[in-house]
């Protein structure tokens, strides 16, 4: 069954184009990266998925139903994001708990208690942080509240910004371990922008990669992890990935 | 006992709601007493609040009772001010008096405060048209001097403390509004409101829920400090006639009334003239110290 | 290593908190020859701290003691702000994280420049700015004339960063450290703006500092690097040999980063407490 599916999805803001005419399926459970640097548009297709960029045209579908351009309730329960800065993703003046309890409330979602308490152990936040301000948290444990946040609606597909390029890297491998457990144990579908090829291999399985907005290749991660990508802008990222490490 | 109240308070992982607001509350009110400045403000400001609450204890004589054969007598044992040219009491009146400028400066706080910051979150919230209207009808206001455009809708509206509440309010939401603009607009785009947004949440329950709270730092810091204006204001419509009306207590009419007497018999004017001066200062430095606690710009801890 | 450019003993900084002092850097030590040395840390490890000190740029309430700090034979701890204004970007200069922050926003980018080479040397108008053009084309902008004329939010970061390499580096220092120059930059521009430093240095046998929190990046970089955690120093080895270290805390960072050909189900994660912080 197809999570997801982007049919020749052309987004602007404004004047400016930003995406020609992605395509991508991404099926249940699958998990499917977007990378490119920064200009690719890849962050611009996650924000129309959710609502943020209502200025596109194509199609968007969940689970076989077509979204609206702009906010959707019901697009809510299905789908939710986690953002990239721990830092401004979290609401100054709310503890861990107001974050949590609202989208409940705003769906009128009963038992909040127990599934605040719930997505708290499932993201390995002890239960004294609950009543914690952002401020008092480390930068692993607030994304760990973003990430409980955005399944406390018990979302199926999962959009992730960036989820660690933020974090400090002792943390990054704590919180990809975490999304990896959860997709597991929740049958989630991701969709996950990044800019780094080796948190996509640990990751992901499939992955397409962006450049000026169109899509020049979709691949396999298996392929991705032996370097053979076949368009020539795929392998010069690799290259420059690989350079990085010793 | 005080010890474990203290330590609940400042517990690191509160355990409810209300200890995580009353521990944030505690720490922002201990980072403001250790400012001295600030501490003498909210001296000077709370024994403006006593002294209105118990004025009938604080006064030595009724401050409507006239007694012309006491008239302009200076400073002394009977009159700790003096008297004025109807032979009231100074003291008495002042103090007295004390009670109709906090009842001004607080309904104008109330009334200008909260309507400038929901009309300036909503422009900033919503930008394009509304933005444009909302903030051409702030212009409007703000183009006409406060005092000139207090004094119209005072003429207008007929003399009293009533009309000068409604006056002075008027003339001062529309800076209100610009300020929980300009807040609005800093964090607009942040990700914790596209986040909410993107949970399904209306534009009314982002705009009280999440915009508002952090608009009220910059709100609570710039109306602390306009209270000393507000106080000067009432007290030029008093003094011109338009305030409060006589034989009401209010200083800027008292002040009015000395004028007449200025060099001869100083402290008819003079004395009102130093209780506006101190609560004005009392005002200002409470304000500072407010600011330096609360404005995340300034470095403030929330 | 020849005589030593910079020597640092026992650096201590120190910052108070309301609940006791905080002590960011706690008594490290290390000397710096004409060569590239990289720290590398997380946040909190001090890194930073110890750049800044270097230059004395930690103002009160953050106290910096040590035994010793001098550079080329000068005592820096002695030194007066006066004095400090003369070495900075004279002899020892930062190159810092994002241009957007670090150039000012109301100069043109050739105004700034001959600025950092005014503040330290008189020279006629000419001069100075044909010297200016000069820099931009050394960091590879080939467009001098008009990048001179443009504001910092005109150009992208890339170039940015390069305008405030060609800022620091004008008046000629012997030794320059970068506070993770290239994190704010995109993958494909980091290499290049690395391998300007990297002439630059070469060409002028400065010696380099390299803040980062990239052990990959420091290490194809530098010649030597000190792994910082929590204030201390807790590993120091020659750049090729990061994978024989020692310390857990190094081994343990080493070992979470995910690799391009990964396939391990779990990665490992760091166990703070084997060196848990006092």
């Amino acid at each position: 069954m197809t999570a997801l599916s982007l049919k020749d999805l052309s987004i602007s803001y404004g004047d400016t184009r930003i995406t020609h005419g992605v395509n991508i399926d991404i099926a249940e459970g699958e998990s499917f990266a977007l990378v490119g640097e920064s200009g690719s548009g890849k962050s611009t297709v996650l924000k129309a998925i959710a609502g943020l960029a209502p200025q596109w045209t194509g199609s968007i579908s969940a689970f076989g139903k077509p979204r609206s351009h702009g906010i959707d309730g019901h697009f809510a329960r299905a789908c939710q994001m986690v953002f990239q800065d721990p830092y401004g993703s979290l609401h100054p003046r709310k503890t861990v708990d107001a974050t949590l309890t609202e989208p409940l409330a705003i769906h009128g979602v009963g038992d909040r208690n127990a599934r605040v308490e719930t997505a708290m152990t499932s993201v390995g936040l002890d239960r004294k942080f609950r009543f914690r301000f952002p401020h008092q948290l480390s930068g692993g444990q607030r994304q760990r509240v973003a990430i409980a946040r955005a399944l406390v609606l018990q979302p199926r597909i999962l959009l992730l910004d960036e989820p660690t390029s933020a974090l400090d890297v002792s943390v990054q491998a704590e919180i990809l371990n975490l999304l990896k457990r959860l997709r597991r144990e929740q049958n989630l579908t991701f969709l996950m922008v990044t800019h780094n090829l080796p948190v996509v291999s640990f990751l992901c399985d499939r992955v397409a990669v962006m450049r000026h907005g169109r899509i020049v290749e979709i691949a396999d991660v298996a392929a991705l992890k032996k370097g053979e990508l076949q368009a020539p802008y795929s392998r010069e990222l690799i290259e420059l990935s690989a350079d990085h490490a010793d | 006992m005080s010890m474990t109240v203290r330590a609940w308070l400042i517990d690191d992982s509160p355990s409810s709601r209300l200890q995580a607001r009353l521990g944030r509350a505690w720490r922002i009110c201990a980072a403001l007493m250790r400012n001295p400045l600030a501490v003498a403000g909210a001296v000077i400001i709370l024994t403006l609040v006593l002294t209105a609450i118990f004025a009938p204890l604080i006064a030595t004589h009724d401050p409507l009772k006239q007694d012309l054969a006491q008239r302009l007598l200076p400073p002394g044992a009977m009159n700790w001010m003096g008297t004025d040219e109807l032979g009231r009491d100074i003291w008495s009146r002042v103090v007295h008096g004390a009670h109709i400028t906090l009842v001004i400066v607080v309904m104008v706080a109330v009334l200008a405060a909260p309507a400038g910051l929901v009309l300036g979150a909503v422009a900033g919230y919503f930008g394009g048209w509304t933005d444009r209207i909302i903030m051409g009808v702030t212009d409007i206001f703000l183009s006409l001097p406060k005092l000139i455009l207090a004094l119209a809708l005072v003429a207008a509206l007929g003399p009293g403390i009533e009309n000068a509440v409604i006056a002075i309010a008027i003339t001062t939401w529309p800076a209100y509004a610009r300020i929980a603009r300009a807040e609005t607009l800093t964090f607009k785009n942040s990700e914790f409101i596209a986040a909410i947004r993107l949970q399904g949440a209306s534009a009314a329950r982002v705009i009280l829920g999440h915009v508002l709270p952090l608009c009220t730092s910059s709100m609570i810091i710039r109306v602390t400090l306009d209270m000393a204006g507000i106080i000067l204001t009432a007290a030029g419509l008093g003094f011109l006639g338009l305030g409060a009306q006589p034989p009401l207590p209010e200083w800027g009419a008292m002040i009015a009334r000395g004028r007449t007497f200025i060099l001869d018999q100083w402290w008819v004017a003079t004395m009102p003239g130093f209780a506006i001066v101190i609560v004005s200062l009392g005002f200002c430095f409470l304000g500072d110290g407010l600011r330096d606690v609360l404005d995340p710009k300034s470095g403030g801890q929330q | 290593m020849s005589k030593p450019l910079l020597e640092i003993e026992n650096l201590r900084v120190t910052f108070p908190t309301p609940r006791g002092d905080l002590d960011v850097v706690r008594g490290i030590s290390f000397a710096l020859g004409r060569e590239r040395l990289g720290i590398v840390g997380e946040s909190g490890s001090g890194k930073s701290m110890t750049g800044r000190s270097i230059l004395k740029l930690i103002r009160a309430p953050g106290r910096v003691s040590a035994d010793r700090l001098s550079f080329d034979g000068i005592d820096l701890l002695s030194r007066s702000e006066r004095q400090m204004r003369a070495i900075r970007g004279a002899r020892i200069s930062m190159v810092m994280q994002d241009p957007k922050f670090s150039l000012n926003p109301v100069m043109t980018i050739g105004e700034q420049i001959a600025e950092a080479l005014l503040t330290h040397k008189r020279l006629p108008r000419r001069e100075v700015s044909q010297r200016v053009l000069a820099m931009l084309e050394s960091v590879r902008i080939a467009d001098s004339e008009r990048v001179a004329k443009l504001y910092p939010h005109e150009v992208s970061g890339g170039m940015g960063q390069r305008v405030m390499i060609a800022m620091m580096l004008i008046p000629e220092p012997d030794l320059l450290i970068a506070d993770e120059p290239t994190s704010a930059l995109d993958v494909s521009v980091q290499g290049q703006v690395l391998d300007i430093i990297d002439e630059q240095i070469r060409r002028k046998g400065m010696g380099l500092i390299f803040i980062s929190h990239d052990l990959n990046l420091v290490s194809s970089y530098c010649d030597r690097i000190l792994v910082m955690n929590t204030g201390e120093i807790v590993e120091e080895c020659r750049a090729g040999e990061l994978h024989n270290a020692t310390h857990p805390y190094t081994r343990g960072l080493i070992a979470s980063i995910p690799r391009l050909d990964e396939n391990r189900d779990e990665l490992p994660v760091l166990d703070r407490s084997a060196w848990a912080a006092k």
